[in-house]
């Protein structure tokens, strides 16, 4: 079989499968139970960390950047 | 150490340009090798005077970097300005052939301005304003400062000698001629390099956060970054003819070529315009309007479906054409199915502010946002019917597909970049609030009215000459020669320039604005600490 009929029968079906799988997947994977509550929370990063960023518990000394 | 490395590149690269210079085969590639050279030996000698210097190392993981955002602010607002310009001198060289004057010939007539134009406005002040705001986005919704220190700035610095570059080259004749693709090999290559770069920059600080989750503005910043880099890839396979000239030669050939062509050119319209400002959206509308975006959910099955169905709409852009028709036929169905995604997007941001409706009465920013997600939602209403067979058959070709565009391009991009940008300055320059509220509301309508006089002329003059290209007489010879569209069109033309011509307006209004922010709003702390860039 040349290579053009292969990969175009391979898209057609295995490929086709998976994506949309895929897709389906995600839709019921957003709809899964406790969801709205995690949601809640995720909205909300905006409304975060303004100003600066999360301090860190143990500052490792790669850090630091040079300033000429 | 690295002094020495950055020292022997860049004395091998002037040394390469100055050998460009001298055998360069053509004016674009001469000009470019005097630029680089003169670049590289600036920032050779730069280099030099700080090698062996002591280097002041602090401690800056407790702050965002900022500066290089500023920079990306400033850069777009310029940008910005030039791309306008440019968009409404041609528009007054359609309509005033005069305009393309004889001793600027090959240089500044409309064939060299236009490309200037589309990549003026779609990747200097779009790619700068993505740049600056997806910086922005990911530090705050990440939690965690730019990973990568500075290599944020040779992402900047490095995406502003590929602007000069591809805005030079068109003007002295250096294009492959592709769609949004003009630019040739060399400069092509050198995006690329930049490009790495800010992928590195943008998924290391994902990596590095502190949030547990990804927040969605973020998803589609990255889909926006992966995604043209893999365009930009396959449609720029192209041979040099020589090192020391800028034609090249494309490895593709015949509908293999167009098919290709246009796969990029749609993609970059879905992630470059739109995933990527859909990002901008999905931060800066919650930011404004004071509370979390509609619906979580539909935000994650928005984006999953935009880039499940966007990346096969690009051969409704050849129908008719050598394409088969299965081909264009999958392109169409495609993109009419993408409206679906389109419009939940749609909904998303515009349903962000229930609840909060009253503020598009008293602030002018939120209007700006809103307006833009408004136009958002037309052209992906209008862009699936004018990729159906049928309409595409009276619409391709004429200035529909022009005023199309435009309405998604001035309308969505530009009216969003706009409220992030009156978003970011007072943010990002520590002031308390804007200079001029007034201002903003005086932009927003010169800019609305200036779109809509645009669209509308462009709808009247788009059919027309469809309709004038098709019509037939009893004998089913055509009626009218390409020459009589031409005439009738000319009232649109001025209409359409006009309508520019506010644009512009708005803008500068903007800029002075902005300006005047950064001069004269109060300062939101006593002490301003922060550095702010030359003025």
């Amino acid at each position: 079989m040349e290579l053009y009929t292969l990969l175009r029968q391979f898209a057609d079906s295995w490929m086709l499968l998976l994506l949309f799988t895929f897709f389906v997947g995600i839709v019921i994977w957003v709809f899964r139970p406790g969801a709205s509550k995690e949601y809640k929370d995720t909205a909300n990063i905006p409304f975060r960390h303004v100003d600066a960023p999360a301090p860190q518990q143990n500052k490792p000394a790669t850090s630091k950047e040079a300033r000429p | 150490m690295s002094n020495y490395i950055k020292l022997i590149v860049l004395g091998l690269v002037v040394v390469f340009a100055a050998i460009g210079t001298n055998y360069a085969r053509d004016l674009a590639y001469q000009v470019h090798a005097i630029l680089v050279m003169l670049i590289a030996g600036g920032l050779f000698i730069w280099t030099l005077r700080n090698t062996d210097e002591p280097v002041l190392l602090t401690d800056r993981s407790g702050e965002y970097m900022d500066d290089v955002i500023r920079y990306g602010v400033i850069a777009t607002a310029f940008w910005g300005v030039v791309g306008f310009l440019a968009g409404t001198f041609i528009a007054f060289q359609l309509a005033f052939p005069a305009l393309n004057f004889e001793w600027a010939q090959g240089y500044l007539n409309f064939g060299r301005l236009r490309p200037l134009h589309t990549s003026a406005v779609i990747f200097a002040f779009g790619g700068n304003a993505l740049i600056a705001t997806s910086f922005y986005v990911v530090q705050r919704t990440s939690a965690a400062r730019l990973w990568g220190g500075n290599l944020a700035w040779f992402v900047f610095w490095g995406y502003q000698l590929f602007i000069v570059l591809a805005a030079t080259g068109y003007i002295l004749g250096g294009t492959q001629s592709k769609e949004y693709a003009e630019p040739e090999w060399y400069v092509d290559l050198w995006l690329t390099i930049v490009w790495v770069a800010y992928l590195a920059v943008y998924l290391g600080t994902i990596i590095k956060r502190k949030e547990p989750h990804i927040y969605v503005a973020n998803w589609f910043y990255l889909a926006f970054i992966v995604t043209v880099a893999m365009l930009h890839l396959v449609n720029n396979m192209t041979i040099p003819v020589s090192i020391w000239g800028s034609k090249s030669v494309i490895v593709w050939s015949g509908v293999q070529d167009a098919m290709i062509q246009w796969w990029y050119g749609h993609n970059a319209v879905g992630f470059f315009l739109t995933a990527g400002f859909l990002g901008m959206m999905y931060y800066f509308i919650p930011k404004q309007a004071e509370r979390p975006v509609f619906s979580y959910k539909l935000s994650i099955i928005h984006f999953w479906a935009l880039i499940f169905l966007y990346i096969w709409a690009g051969p409704h852009h050849l129908h008719y054409t050598a394409l088969p028709d299965w081909a264009s036929t999958l392109g169409m169905v495609f993109s009419v199915v993408l409206w679906m995604p389109s419009w939940g997007g749609m909904i998303n941001g515009l349903m962000t502010l229930s609840g909060a409706w009253d503020k598009l009465r008293t602030d002018p920013i939120i209007r700006m946002m809103v307006i833009s997600v408004g136009f958002y939602g037309m052209s992906t209403f209008e862009g699936p019917m004018m990729s159906i067979r049928a309409v595409n058959s009276l619409s391709h070709y004429t200035d529909w597909t022009i005023g199309h565009v435009h309405s998604g391009a001035l309308g969505w991009n530009g009216m969003i970049t706009f409220g992030a940008l009156y978003f970011l300055v007072p943010v990002l320059w520590k002031r308390e609030r804007l200079y001029s509220l007034q201002m903003v509301s005086w932009h927003f309508w010169l800019a609305t009215i200036g779109i809509v006089l645009y669209a509308a002329s462009m709808w009247v003059t788009g059919i027309m000459e469809g309709l004038m290209w098709r019509e037939v007489d009893a004998n089913g010879f055509l009626v009218n020669s390409f020459a009589d569209t031409v005439a009738a069109k000319f009232p649109m033309y001025v209409v359409r320039a006009l309508g520019g011509v506010m644009f512009v307006a708005g803008s500068l209004i903007m800029c002075y604005n902005l300006w005047m922010t950064v001069r004269k709003a109060p300062a939101k702390e006593a002490s301003l600490t922060v550095a702010v860039p030359a003025e």
